[in-house]
């Protein structure tokens, strides 16, 4: 399967199978107005099988969402055709508007303009805590 | 600023030094009857609460201090849709410090973030009540004269209970403690807390519901009330209210040196005869409690310069 390259935007590599979608929606890339490839389950020789997401515009993402779905992904910037810088995001400490927190008891139910932060307490079980409030995100 | 949000804000040290300013408080009130001239102590409680609020305000009166008061949420510009952010901001250009109790949780973290002056968490939700995690770890101390080598038994509702979560987390960093956990099934003991605190601090712990078989080995026994706020159904709260009610016939297995201990205000899980035996010890907590917020304060006004 050929997807056309892109001359300026982002394409996330290296995304472990399956979980493109749930990057795909964490970014909220739906309301984007350019074009925007996600491809699953692409050969891969490292990996066996990953996704990828090609973005077809010079936007900022929230590189926190990223390695939150896979600390390993890579995000690759694109400008005029040519990869200009690469990184591996690795697990985040601090989650800020990635996740939002369900507890009908956390004050960040009834204030609108306070952020969502998720901070990383458990790194071997992944487990992300509400700054607020405790609850653990699902 | 330093704030007083969780009670793991405090190190086992200044736990030990709030803990010996308020027993030198105790011993030597005058010497600190003067201590906050000046000084103004705002109390904003968007949540019912009679003890905690006159306990902080007794204690500010006692240090000299002066009070500024919000009884309720609806008197207050927050029911005007203020965010706690501005109220913080505002608040702190007429105090000293603040003591906030809010139904969300999390609410005086944000307040903390926000203010110039110190913050004082007087209890947001089901979530975090330091200072009454003080005012039992003084009654402890009072009574045992120590924090380690204790088998404590907390009863009744162990899942909604923030204080037993509070006071198990403090004390999971002395050595030697062990843990009981007495409830209905339904009310045990969150699985999270048994994990992040009992498991990973090697504190032993055991689990029944049946109080009477484990009352001869408790030091210490802090009974909770089941709180009908904390249930989303009322049929739940009535089946469950009457689980676990501590009389003198129970009591009769029970160490001479037991500590009876309850965060109240109690409904009728501690018999009122119980009150005139000597190991009752919760009207006792309820002093210690403003001493301890005695201690707080200056320490936190201490540290912020003022």
């Amino acid at each position: 399967m050929n997807v056309d390259s892109i001359q300026n935007g982002i394409v996330i590599d290296h995304i472990s199978a399956g979980s493109g979608m749930k990057l795909y929606d964490l970014l909220d890339l739906d309301n984007l107005d350019c074009s925007v490839a996600i491809i699953k389950n692409v050969q891969s020789r490292k990996m066996g099988k990953k996704d990828i997401i090609k973005i077809d515009a010079d936007i900022e993402v929230n590189l926190d969402a990223i390695g939150y779905v896979d600390p390993e992904a890579t995000v690759n910037i694109i400008k005029d055709g040519e990869l200009v810088a690469k990184k591996v995001i690795g697990t985040p400490e601090i989650l800020t508007n990635v996740l939002k927190c369900k507890n009908p008891r956390c004050i960040t139910s009834c204030e609108q303009e306070l952020d969502h932060i998720f901070k990383l307490t458990d790194k071997s079980a992944k487990m992300y805590r509400c700054i607020y409030c405790e609850t653990k995100a699902k | 600023m330093r704030s007083l949000i969780d009670i793991r804000d405090l190190t086992v040290d200044e736990l030990y030094d709030l803990v010996n300013t308020a027993c030198d408080i105790i011993d030597n009130p005058a010497k600190y009857s003067e201590s906050c001239r000046g000084k103004k102590l705002a109390t904003l409680f968007f949540e019912p609460s009679t003890r905690t609020r006159l306990s902080f305000e007794a204690a500010m009166y006692e240090l000299g201090g002066n009070v500024l008061s919000v009884s309720s949420g609806s008197s207050s510009s927050a029911a005007k849709g203020e965010s706690i952010a501005d109220t913080a901001k505002t608040v702190s250009c007429y105090a000293d410090i603040i003591a906030m109790r809010h139904p969300k949780e999390g609410a005086p973290f944000v307040a903390a973030q926000n203010a110039t002056i110190p913050v004082i968490n007087a209890g947001d939700g089901g979530h975090n009540h330091p200072t009454q995690t003080l005012a039992d770890l003084l009654t402890i101390y009072r009574e045992k004269g120590r924090f380690d080598n204790l088998t404590i038994g907390f009863c009744g509702d162990l899942k909604f209970g923030r204080t037993v979560h509070s006071l198990i987390s403090a004390m999971s960093r002395y050595t030697g403690i062990k843990i009981v956990l007495i409830s209905p099934l339904e009310l045990k003991l969150p699985s999270y807390v048994k994990k992040d605190v009992l498991k990973k601090n090697g504190i032993p712990y055991t689990q029944t519901t049946d109080l009477l078989s484990v009352m001869p080995e408790l030091d210490i026994l802090y009974m909770t009330r089941v709180q009908r706020e904390r249930f989303f159904n009322e049929e739940d709260y009535l089946r469950l209210k009457d689980s676990y009610i501590l009389d003198m016939k129970k009591l009769e297995t029970a160490k001479k040196d037991l500590c009876i201990m309850h965060p109240l205000p109690r409904v009728n899980e501690i018999s009122v005869a119980v009150d005139d035996d000597p190991r009752a010890c919760y009207f006792k907590q309820v002093l210690n409690g403003k001493y301890m917020r005695m201690a707080l304060i200056l320490k936190l006004l201490e540290e912020a310069g003022r």
